[in-house]
């Protein structure tokens, strides 16, 4: 259940934050190099990179119990022990995706 | 409505089950999910495979048709699919018919702007424009 609600919050999530931020970002490359710069600073400051992880692993959640409700519309791991195995997997998937991206972003894994 | 011994077989049924409707939206929701899957995993391996991430780099990436396209299709089927999501999120805690259409509404030109602002973006990038 938990899974269920955390995909419309993600999912609002992304549809707000996640499709304004993608805009700024597309505007502020086309817009040249003061912009970007305006950009970035808000991207790197405390606020902005808590809001890029949360909106990281909202995508991810988001993608992975995506995934999830397409096979149950299938009709498949209504069971009860799969269907809570496989919430808990999208949980464990999108921490572990999120650190690794950030990791990555943030210079610690090449 | 009345659901007494005087209603007719029609009268009983009206306003249950299926609205007669609906049933696309579903569809295109989840066809949408599917792209997305794929425009997605696109976007985070691009990320991972550029040389860097400055904006001088990301801004030749966009340029060519191997960023553009693929960043323009994310752009429009990401709208539409947020767009069908909070569509269902309204429809399912705004229940008077007239906020309902009034909030719906407001998401579609909010997507369809959104969408706009993107797209002149990549446009702009792609044909140099806007600086």
């Amino acid at each position: 259940m938990v899974v269920s609600i955390l995909h419309r919050a993600t999912g609002i999530a992304l549809s707000v934050a996640g499709l304004a931020i993608l805009s700024w970002w597309l505007m502020a490359l086309a817009l040249g190099p003061a912009a970007y710069a305006t950009f970035d600073k808000a991207a790197h400051s405390p606020v902005g990179l808590v809001v890029l992880v949360g909106l990281t692993w909202s995508f991810f959640q988001h993608l992975l119990s995506g995934i999830r409700h397409l096979s149950m519309d299938t009709g498949a791991a209504f069971e009860l022990g799969v269907n809570k195995r496989f919430a808990v997997l999208t949980l464990v998937g999108s921490i572990v995706l999120t650190v690794l991206l950030w990791a990555w972003l943030l210079g610690y894994v090449k | 409505m009345s659901i007494g011994e005087s209603s007719t077989p029609l009268g009983k049924v009206r306003g249950l089950g299926s609205a007669r409707e609906g049933g696309e939206h579903w569809l295109t929701e989840r066809i949408t999910s599917i792209a997305l899957l794929l425009l997605g995993s696109w976007f985070i391996a691009s990320l991972l495979l550029l040389p860097g991430l400055d904006p001088h780099t990301l801004a030749e990436w966009l340029k060519g048709p191997t960023g553009a396209i693929p960043m323009a299709l994310l752009v429009i089927v990401g709208f539409k699919h947020a767009l069908d999501g909070m569509k269902v999120f309204v429809d399912d805690y705004v229940h008077e018919p007239g906020s309902n259409f009034v909030i719906n509404t407001l998401l579609l030109f909010a997507a369809v702007a959104g969408a706009a602002i993107a797209l002149y973006a990549l446009a702009a990038l792609a044909f140099g424009g806007a600086q």
